[in-house]
């Protein structure tokens, strides 16, 4: 028999035919929208005089530009406010589910389809949003897409693409102390480059993978993009059947022991050949942060940037622009920079076990004067959590700001921005020029790092502070 | 929505050799408000483009008179990140047909040959070949054809042959886009349905 990598078991029973010399046609099972990349998807379906052909395979949420204050008020922003009512809008006359803002289930839409159980091994997910590998955790095939193929997931359930060459990245071996998650994929970026999976879908495998829980794991997958993937995934398990286990969506009595007993066979199967493979040691990773203007930029914190050493040509010219643009100089050390923001949030890591992290480590500590601190929870669900857990407390006597559910300040689409020429220590997954608002500075780094930061004001190895 | 058949494009040439250029710099998030697919253009690399206060920043490619044309040829990485449509609706808006680099990231791609605007890779060598002829002569002309797959310096005829399936190569060529296609399998697409 044929051996069989888990992305192909997915992705072949999932092609409804193949072009000759072209794309498959690929059939998706879950479809998650928001309001900034649906409007025009629906406009042209609306034009077409084409209907959504399977309502209930959508699922929407408004999360990327709405304000993470006064959410029970109208949106102030003229434009913010009307995507969000198109979205309503079009939600109704099409009659798809929606997570409205201030319902129970509102959220980033990567942290409330896992959160209701919406999210399975085995399906095919996408999203007009890069960050839909962050459902790979599952043991899914998961990636964002762009408005027309939001289009035609709307009207036929499809989309066509040719399928992605295929790469195993194996951690083995245990992280140490001050290590998590979202270490292992700043390192893994760092070490194959934000071009280096370009093309290929990515499977995390091995014993550090393993050991992770599923909000660790959806950081990991979350980041695939980072690196160029189409999508990341990982084989479920134990972990993954504990965490779906009751959730809104999930099978329920013999249709659960029948869903779990189809979701074992949700593996690799061995000598399976993947077109690239890396093997990285668990102990090699250690806390980690990026320095420059793509996540591909990252440094262990007790490392020097980079020296232009090498480099020559348009690669040391783009290197030194981005060095500019930071403020920062090649070969100097990264710890002790001053900084002026943290924020923590994002579908990267504003789950609920990232804001117990946080708070775990700042209790009875206090935020550095000169740090504004914004907390910021991924969903409705994380936010009561972090509040009937205590959390919320902890984190304002420590001069944190908790803010509503969204994304916020991850991509700034809302009023949430790092003013400009200023510096942000953030969780979220992207450093790019001026994402966190025009002129921003922006590192990367785990809760703990990050928690660290906003405790000394600086940027600081977690270790060495608590 | 359909597009522009896309044949033969001879042109002049927007260099732009920034590498890992994302779509954040391409289209900054927060002109993704819009509910229709128009205007973009004008917010074509908003913030590299224009300062603060909104005046032209003189040093940027797209603000120097002598550079013009419908191909962009850009760095390697081009396209990163984020996975925006808007980010090609706003180099289509902007008159950009085809997008010319070594390295595409795939969202990207895949969005660019959905609305028709071509991207073709060349070798890192091919494109030091054309920043060089471009930056010495902006008058210099390439020419795109898609039958051929092949891109030609005009000047001295260098030419290399590029990659696309022969699927998206007819959707071009015709302007057609993959919804006209999958509207016709429908029934086949409902059968298939049935068990997932
Ligand atoms: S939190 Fe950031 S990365 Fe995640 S979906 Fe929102 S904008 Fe995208």
């Amino acid at each position: 028999m044929e051996k069989k990598t888990l992305f192909d078991k997915i992705w072949d029973a999932h092609v409804v035919r193949s072009v000759p010399h072209g794309p498959d046609v690929f059939f998706i099972d879950k479809h998650f929208i928001h309001e900034v990349t649906s409007p025009v998807a629906f406009l042209n379906l609306e034009k077409r005089g084409v209907g959504v052909l399977y309502p209930e395979r959508t699922v929407a949420t408004p999360d990327h530009n709405v304000p993470t204050i006064d959410q029970d008020k109208t949106i102030k922003d003229k434009l913010s406010r009307m995507q969000v009512e198109r979205l309503r809008e079009n939600c109704e006359r099409h009659n798809i589910e929606l997570h409205d803002l201030g319902s129970a289930h509102h959220g980033i839409v990567h942290v409330i389809g896992p959160e209701l159980g919406i999210t399975q091994p085995g399906m095919t997910i996408v999203c007009g949003d890069s960050h839909t590998s962050t459902h790979g955790a599952f043991g899914a095939i998961a990636f964002g897409i762009g408005t027309s193929e939001v289009e035609m997931v709307f009207a036929t359930q499809c989309i066509m693409q040719v399928k992605a060459k295929k790469m195993r990245i194996t951690v083995d071996g245990e992280l140490g102390k001050g290590v998590s998650s979202k270490d292992i994929i700043l390192y893994i970026i760092a070490k194959i480059s934000a071009a280096g999976a370009t093309g290929y879908f990515v499977e995390y495998a091995g014993s550090a993978i393993r050991a992770l829980s599923m909000e660790a794991r959806m950081t990991i997958c979350n980041m695939s993009i980072e690196m160029g993937a189409r999508g990341g995934l990982i084989a479920p398990d134990e972990t993954t059947f504990n965490y779906l286990k009751g959730k809104r969506y999930s099978p329920k009595g013999e249709e659960w022991e029948k869903a779990v007993a189809e979701w074992r066979n949700l593996q690799t199967d061995e000598g399976a050949v993947f077109d690239k493979e890396y093997q990285f040691d668990a102990a090699d990773i250690e806390p980690m942060i990026t320095y420059g203007t793509n996540p591909g930029m990252g440094i262990k914190v007790k490392e020097n940037i980079p020296s232009t050493d090498g480099m020559e040509g348009s690669n040391k010219k783009s290197y030194l622009k981005s060095l500019d643009y930071m403020g920062f100089a090649p070969g100097e050390p990264i710890k002790g920079k001053k900084v002026d923001y943290v924020f923590v949030g994002s579908c990267t890591n504003g789950r609920i076990e990232d804001i117990r992290e946080v708070a775990n480590f700042v209790k009875g500590k206090k935020k550095a004067d000169n740090i504004t601190a914004w907390i910021v929870p991924g969903s409705r669900e994380v936010e009561k959590l972090a509040h009937e857990e205590g959390l919320v407390q902890i984190l304002e006597e420590a001069g944190f700001k908790l803010r509503q559910p969204g994304c916020s300040a991850c991509l700034a689409m809302n009023d949430d921005k790092i003013p400009s020429g200023m510096y942000a220590v953030s969780t979220s997954n992207r450093n790019f020029e001026g994402r966190q608002g025009p002129g921003a500075r922006t590192l990367l780094a785990s809760p703990l790092t990050v928690a660290a930061v906003a405790v000394t004001g600086e940027i600081s190895d977690p270790r060495e502070v608590f | 929505m359909a597009y522009d058949k896309f044949n033969i494009l001879k042109s002049t040439v927007v260099p732009l050799p920034t590498e890992n250029v994302d779509t954040d710099q391409i289209i900054p998030a927060r002109f993704l408000k819009a509910t229709e697919r128009e205007g973009f253009g004008d917010n074509l690399f908003r913030d590299w483009r224009y300062d603060v206060e909104g005046n032209p920043k003189k040093d940027f490619v797209l603000n120097d008179p002598t550079f013009s044309g419908k191909i962009l040829l850009a760095g390697k990485n081009f396209g990163s990140g984020s996975s925006r449509e808007h980010a090609v609706w706003a180099l289509y808006d902007y008159g950009f047909r085809c997008v010319v680099s070594s390295f595409f990231a795939d969202i990207f791609k895949n969005n660019c040959l959905n609305i028709g605007v071509l991207p073709v890779t060349v070798s890192a060598e091919f494109a030091d070949v054309l920043f060089e002829a471009v930056e010495n002569d902006p008058s210099t002309e390439v020419e795109v054809d898609i039958e051929k797959q092949t891109i030609t310096l005009v000047s001295t005829g260098a030419s290399e042959s590029f990659d696309i399936n022969v699927y998206k190569k007819e959707n071009m060529k015709n302007g057609f886009d993959d919804i006209d296609y999958l509207l016709n399998i429908k029934d086949e697409i409902t059968e298939f349905a049935v068990n997932r």
